[in-house]
């Protein structure tokens, strides 16, 4: 009776990896246009330090998730165009508590997207052009990461409380 | 979008289009799944408070039912509009199909983030060609730059 279906391609997959690229930029762009907007008079230097870290920790999945997608003979998502994306929609008021609930979600999100991913690529027998072990060693060294991202945001915000 | 999600947005649909309760062959059509797989489902969300099922008259979404299947609509509608925005997609329905049992709708929510998306939505979705009406234009036309 479900209806999920496994990754039953070479395109699905690229195509779900370019989505997950997609979400590491919008975390990357937008952590950056917090910063920019709120500015250091706002947001005190522990949350400062976690928009830095988790620009650079997305950049670094962004680079591991392009180096999969290459291997598949697909293209990468440009981080400039997204950038510009994120950029014309970006809510101006956004204030202090706002950037911090703004991450968790970009944590919880992400983490759902890699658990679902790997999950649907484990129901799948697919011989895909790329070392199986490699990819799902990759997707799941990042959810381990947005883990201990989520981890890290929700003590944040306790320690506000 | 889980199972439930997607049951529930097939049965609205089928629902709009028939102006009646939606029949179970329409249902399992639509998700290309067994007649019997539909009738298991549909029991599920009857006793969850989601539809009702009348014998030889079909499957009606109850208010609770239609606000979760117009939740899951847009999430399709998210997909559909992110994958010919972004990603430039052109067969962008078929692949929406493909991925949506992989794309919650929390991470849908996020690439809400970077479309066009317009507040009539998921009114303006077309069952027949299984896409947005304003999509359907903007597809005439070849991607945004």
């Amino acid at each position: 009776m479900s209806l999920t279906h496994p990754v039953a391609s070479d395109h699905q997959l690229a195509r779900l990896l370019q989505i997950g690229m997609v979400l590491e930029e919008v975390v990357e762009a937008r952590a950056h246009k917090h910063h920019e907007t709120l500015g250091e008079e706002v947001l005190d230097s522990d949350v400062v330090d976690l928009l830095e870290g988790a620009a650079q920790e997305s950049a670094e999945h962004r680079r591991r998730l392009e180096s999969l997608v290459d291997g598949l003979d697909a293209d990468p998502v440009a981080y400039e165009e997204i950038e510009t994306l994120v950029a014309a929609r970006y809510e101006s008021d956004t204030d202090f508590d706002g950037v911090l609930y703004d991450q968790l979600c970009n944590e919880e999100t992400a983490y759902k997207f890699y658990d679902d991913l790997i999950a649907a690529i484990e129901g799948s027998d697919v011989e895909f052009s790329i070392d199986r072990d490699r990819l799902l060693a990759v997707l799941r060294g990042i959810r381990a990461d947005e883990r201990d991202g989520v981890e890290e945001v929700t003590a944040h915000m306790e320690r506000r409380e | 979008m889980n199972t439930q999600a997607q049951y529930l947005k097939t049965i609205y649909l089928v629902q709009e289009e028939a102006d009646g309760p939606a029949s179970t062959g329409a249902i399992a059509d639509n998700l290309g799944v067994s007649p019997a797989s539909a009738n298991e489902m549909i029991g599920k969300l009857e006793s969850r408070g989601l539809a009702e099922h009348e014998k030889y008259k079909g499957v009606s979404l109850t208010d609770e039912g239609i606000g979760q299947a117009r939740d899951a609509l847009q999430t399709y509608c998210i997909i559909e509009r992110f994958l010919w925005e972004v990603l430039e997609v052109e067969d962008f329905q078929t692949e929406a199909r493909q991925l949506e049992s992989v794309i919650d709708e929390t991470v849908a929510e996020r690439l809400d983030t970077i479309i066009d998306r317009q507040d009539c939505c998921p009114d303006c979705f077309d069952a027949e060609t299984d896409a947005c009406e304003l999509l359907e234009l903007e597809a005439s036309t070849g991607p945004a730059d």
